[in-house]
C-alpha cells in the first residue's frame, strides 16, 4: 500500500505506448476471439477475390484492344491535328489548380502533399497520351507545381490574378475544345467528334459549372416569399426529382427542338448537357437547402442588425456558412454527376461507354467484354475518387465542422 | 436634459393571438442609460427588438433619432445604421475572422475604404481589451472575448444608441465582468444606452433609469435608487427580491 502517489501534481508527459507490428496486430485485428474469426474470414474473402482477378489480369487478359484503342477512348473521334489543342486545356488546367493550391491551401503540412502532385499530374498525363508522347505530360506536371510555388512565393500578390485564371480557365477550355470558325489554326470541331472521356469531362464540367448557380437560385426560389417563386421552384425540382434521369436524356433528345425558335438546331452533345444541366440543377437546390437550413436565425438578426441589406447578408454571411456546410454533399453529387454521364451512351452519344460498345463490336475486339469494361471502371473511379479526395482536403483547408 | 433620441408610444405587439407587448411608452434622450428588467417572457427582447425592427410592432409609434419606424424599407435601414445592437448568443459570424466581423458593416454599409475600417477596428479592439486576436475567428475564442468582439462590431458603425440584450446571461461567471467593465466604460463615455439584464450591480453603477417590465406592460420605473430603495409595485419588490436573493 502506497501511502502518497510521489507523481502526485507533477507535469508529466504523456503515457508512451510501444509500436510494435505485433501489438498493433492485436488491438485492431484480434482484439477479441470474434474479431479475429471476421479477420480470418475478411481476409480469407479478399484472397478470393483478388487472387484469381490478378492472375486473370496477368496472363489470360488481352490489353491490347485498350491500347490499340486507348485515344479513342480518351478523346473520341477528335482529329488527330488538333489534339494539342486539348494539351493546351491540359496545361491551363494544371497551372491554374497549381496556382490556386498555392495562394489558398496555405498549411505548412500540405507541402508534401504537393510534392505528390508531381508523379499524380504525370500520371494522369500519361495516362492521357497512352505513353506515346513524354514530354507533354512532363510539361504539365511543370506548369502544376510551377503554380504551386509561385502561388506559394506571394500568395497576396497573386490572389486576384490566380482567381481571374481560374474563372477564365472553364471557358477557355471550352472554346480550346471547340475552336472557333474564324480562327485558321483552330477550325472548329464539330461536336459529333468529341468523344471518351474527353466528352464525359466536358458533360460533367459544363453540368457542374451551369447547374451551381442555378441550383443555389432555385433553393433561395423555394424559401422565397413570394408566391409565385416559391411555387414555380417547388413545382421544378420535385418534377425533375420524380423523373429518372434516362427520361430526361431522352427528352432533351426529342423534346427540346420543339421549344426552340424554328431554324435553331441544337446538336445532341448540346441537348445532353442541357438534360443533365436541368436534372443536376434540381438536385443541387435540395442541397443547398439544406445548408441554408442549417443557419441559425441569429446569423440573419445580426447581419439586419448592422444594417446589411438582404442581397448583402445573402451574400457574404448566409451563402458562404450554407455552401460550406453541404460542401461534402455538393461532392457527392457532382461524383454521380460525372458517373452518370456514362447514360448519354444510351442515346447515341460516344462517351467511354459508347466508345465501348464500338470498340467491341469489331470483329478484332470479339469477346473482349472484361478487358474494356474494368478499364472503364478505373477510369472512372481515378476521376471520382479524385475528385472525392481533393473535396476531403478542401474541407480540411476550409476547416468544416470545426469553427 | 436634451431631446429624446428614442420615443416609443403606446407599443403593441402579438404573436398570433399571444398579446406579447401590451402598449409600452418610452423615451429616451440622448447619453442616457436604461435598464430593463422582469421576470422571462414578460415581453423585454421583444421591446427593443421592435426598437431596430428585428420585430415588427403593430400599434403605436416609435421614432428613433426623428426617423419614425414603419414598412418604408429605406427608414429600417436608416435607423439600423444609427442603432447597435447586441445580443445574448453574440451571433458573431463564425466564417469571418474578428476582424471581418467587425469591417464588414463599415465597408458594405458605410461604404468606408478598407483601410479605414480596418484601423477603426483595430482601434476598438484594443478598446474592448482585445487587440490580439484580431486575426482569429469566433470559434477560437472564450465566449467573454466573443461578446466583446460583438460590441466592437456593434461599435464600429458608429451607433448613436446602442440596444444589449441579456448580454451576460450565456456567459461563465468569470467572463461576466470582462463584459460589463466593456460596457460601464462605454456607458460612462455618454453612449445612449438600453440593456435588457439582470445584473443589478451594472444599474446600480451606470444606470440613469430602470423599467420593469412585466407581462407586455412596464409596471414601473425610476432611477436606480427609487427603484432598489423604494419601489412602489408590489410585483416590483416581489421580483427585486428573488432575483437579489439569488445572485
Ligand atoms: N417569435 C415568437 N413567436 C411566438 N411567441 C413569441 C415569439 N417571440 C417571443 N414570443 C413570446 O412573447 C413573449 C415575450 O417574449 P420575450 O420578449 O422574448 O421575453 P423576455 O425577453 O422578456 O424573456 C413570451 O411569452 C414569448 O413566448
Ligand atoms: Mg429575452
Amino acid at each position: 500500500m502506497s501511502v502518497l502517489s510521489p507523481t502526485h501534481g507533477e507535469v508529466l508527459p504523456p503515457p508512451t505506448e510501444r509500436y510494435t507490428v505485433l501489438g498493433w496486430l492485436r488491438r485492431n485485428l484480434f482484439s477479441t476471439w470474434y474479431n479475429g474469426l471476421l479477420t480470418l474470414l475478411a481476409g480469407g474473402l479478399i484472397a478470393w477475390i483478388v487472387v484469381p482477378t490478378w492472375r486473370w489480369a496477368g496472363t489470360e487478359a488481352r490489353w491490347n484492344v485498350i491500347s490499340d484503342n486507348f485515344g479513342l477512348f480518351m478523346k473520341g473521334q477528335y482529329p488527330l491535328d488538333q489534339v494539342w489543342r486539348l494539351w493546351l486545356c491540359l496545361y491551363l488546367v494544371a497551372l491554374s489548380a497549381g496556382l490556386m493550391w498555392g495562394v489558398f491551401v496555405r498549411r505548412r503540412e500540405l507541402v508534401g502533399w504537393v510534392l505528390l502532385l508531381i508523379p499524380v499530374l504525370t500520371g494522369v498525363g500519361l495516362l492521357l497520351s497512352g505513353v506515346r508522347s513524354w514530354w507533354q505530360p512532363l510539361l504539365m506536371a511543370g506548369l502544376g507545381l510551377g503554380g504551386v510555388l509561385v502561388g506559394r512565393g506571394a500568395p497576396t500578390a497573386l490572389r486576384r490574378p490566380t482567381l481571374f485564371l481560374f474563372v477564365l480557365t472553364f471557358p477557355l477550355c471550352v472554346l480550346f475544345v471547340r475552336g472557333l470558325d474564324g480562327i485558321a489554326r483552330m477550325p472548329r470541331v464539330p461536336t459529333n467528334l468529341w468523344g471518351g472521356l474527353l466528352l464525359a469531362l466536358l458533360i460533367t464540367v459544363v453540368g457542374i459549372v451551369v447547374s451551381f448557380p442555378l441550383g443555389v437560385l432555385l433553393a433561395f426560389g423555394r424559401r422565397s416569399s413570394l408566391p409565385v417563386v416559391r411555387t414555380l421552384s417547388v413545382l421544378y425540382i420535385e418534377f425533375i426529382r420524380g423523373v429518372p434521369r434516362i427520361t430526361l436524356l431522352f427528352m432533351g433528345q426529342v423534346m427540346l427542338p420543339y421549344f426552340l425558335p424554328p431554324g435553331l438546331t441544337v446538336d445532341r452533345v448540346i441537348r445532353a448537357m442541357v438534360a443533365v444541366i436541368l436534372f443536376s440543377a434540381a438536385y443541387m437546390a435540395e442541397n443547398v437547402r439544406g445548408g441554408l437550413q442549417a443557419i441559425p436565425r441569429g446569423q440573419y438578426e445580426a447581419a439586419s442588425a448592422i444594417g446589411l441589406n438582404s442581397l448583402q447578408t445573402t451574400m457574404f454571411i448566409i451563402l458562404p456558412q450554407a455552401l460550406r456546410a453541404v460542401i461534402p454533399v455538393l461532392v457527392g453529387q457532382f461524383i454521380g454527376l460525372f458517373k452518370d454521364t456514362s447514360l448519354v451512351a444510351l442515346v447515341g452519344l460516344l462517351d467511354l461507354v459508347g466508345i465501348a460498345r464500338g470498340v467491341l463490336a469489331n470483329p478484332a475486339y470479339i469477346g473482349r467484354q472484361i478487358e474494356v469494361y474494368a478499364f472503364i471502371a478505373v477510369v472512372y473511379w481515378v476521376f471520382s475518387y479524385g475528385m472525392a479526395y481533393a473535396s476531403h482536403r478542401l474541407e480540411k483547408a476550409l476547416g468544416v465542422g470545426q469553427r | 436634459m436634451s431631446e429624446p433620441i428614442i420615443i416609443a408610444r403606446d407599443v403593441h405587439k402579438w404573436y398570433g393571438h399571444f398579446h406579447a407587448l401590451r402598449g409600452i411608452s418610452m423615451e429616451v434622450h440622448r447619453g442616457e442609460v436604461c435598464v430593463i428588467f422582469g421576470p422571462s417572457g414578460s415581453g423585454k427582447s421583444t421591446f427593443i427588438r421592435t426598437l431596430n425592427r428585428l420585430e415588427a410592432h403593430q400599434r403605436g409609434t416609435i421614432i428613433v433619432d426623428g426617423i419614425e419606424l414603419s414598412h418604408d424599407t429605406r427608414n429600417i435601414a436608416a435607423i439600423r445604421r444609427e442603432v447597435g445592437m447586441v445580443f445574448q448568443q453574440f451571433n458573431l459570424f463564425p466564417h469571418l475572422t474578428v476582424l471581418q466581423n467587425i469591417t464588414l458593416g463599415p465597408i458594405q454599409v458605410r461604404k468606408w475604404p478598407k483601410a479605414k475600417a480596418e484601423e477603426v477596428a483595430l482601434q476598438l479592439l484594443r478598446r474592448v481589451g482585445i487587440p490580439e486576436q484580431a486575426h482569429k475567428y469566433p470559434g477560437q475564442l472564450s465566449g467573454g472575448q466573443q461578446q466583446r468582439v460583438a460590441i466592437a462590431r456593434a461599435l464600429a458603425m458608429q451607433p448613436k444608441v446602442m440596444l444589449f440584450d441579456e448580454p451576460t446571461s450565456a456567459l461563465d461567471p468569470e467572463m461576466i465582468k470582462e463584459v460589463l467593465d466593456v460596457m460601464i466604460e462605454l456607458a460612462q463615455s455618454g453612449m445612449t444606452m438600453l440593456v435588457v439584464t439582470h445584473e443589478m450591480g451594472f444599474a446600480r453603477a451606470v444606470a440613469h433609469r430602470m423599467f420593469f417590465f412585466d407581462q407586455g406592460v412596464i409596471v414601473e420605473s425610476g432611477t436606480p435608487e427609487q427603484i432598489f430603495e423604494n419601489p412602489q409595485q408590489e410585483r416590483t419588490k416581489l421580483f427585486l427580491s428573488q432575483i437579489l436573493h439569488h445572485k
